[in-house]
């Protein structure tokens, strides 16, 4: 029997959420992924920090507002979304603007914990020299 | 582990080359394809962050040519590669990263 081999995905988020359709269609392919049991973790940076911005409200242009869907990423082993600080600071947020997406910990009591992680641009660089596959939106 | 990041719009017109640039590592390659070859020519607003940048980087020639851009035009210190190359970089390297 072969081993199974566990790689590690990122999935790397830069564009606005309602602009384009990149943002959906990264989080549909994050989801689909989350089926096959890798070590996924996500990135936003650059214009891809405005996604998470807590209280989007999409009623008065038409469109799904898809930012709930981010909270259920906890459920599919998704805990590991990467935020880079200086996108944040560009755009004149600070991580309290962001919605607070948690996953429960099933090896400490379904201890709720926070999925997202602040981390300076240079960090971002040698998560991303870590990966074995990168998918960017 | 190393990246081959490839970078396919104009430095001009998004800010997608800075970017990649500021997140490539020492030993990853960044290729300039497709309208992002108008990152290669010298003297440019995009040229002090190639010259920064730690990583190796690439034009593909056949961009350049299509948009008329010479190599003597290119900046020092960026390779025109071919497909070849590009195929090359791309089994060089543990990982592709499109910047889109």
């Amino acid at each position: 029997m072969q081993e199974e081999t566990i790689k590690k995905f990122m999935y790397m988020n830069r564009k606005a959420p309602y602009g384009t359709i990149y943002a959906l269609e990264a989080l549909e392919v994050v989801l689909i992924g989350a089926a096959f049991d890798q070590d996924v973790s996500l990135a936003f940076l650059d214009d891809g920090v405005f996604q998470l911005v807590e209280g989007q409200d999409t009623d008065g242009i038409g469109v799904k507002n898809f930012s709930p869907a981010f909270r259920a990423l906890g459920d599919y082993d998704v805990t590991k979304l990467f935020v880079e600080k200086e996108s944040l600071e560009e755009r004149g947020l600070s991580p309290d603007d962001l919605m607070e997406l948690v996953w429960e910990d099933e090896d400490d009591d379904w201890a709720e914990k926070p999925s997202i992680r602040i981390v300076t641009r240079d960090e971002l660089k040698s998560i991303l020299g870590d990966q074995d596959v990168i998918l960017s939106f | 582990m190393s990246i081959l990041h490839t970078v396919n719009k104009s430095p001009f017109q998004k800010d997608d080359l800075k970017s990649c640039l500021a997140h490539a590592n020492e030993g990853d390659a960044v290729l300039m394809i497709e309208d992002g070859v108008y990152g290669a020519i010298a003297g440019t607003a995009a040229s002090q962050d190639i010259s920064n940048a730690k990583a190796g980087v690439y034009v593909l020639g056949a961009d350049l040519a299509a948009r008329g851009i010479a190599q003597d035009k290119v900046a020092e210190g960026i390779s025109v590669v071919g497909y070849d190359g590009f195929v090359d970089l791309a089994t060089e390297h543990s990982a592709v990263n499109s910047w889109l």
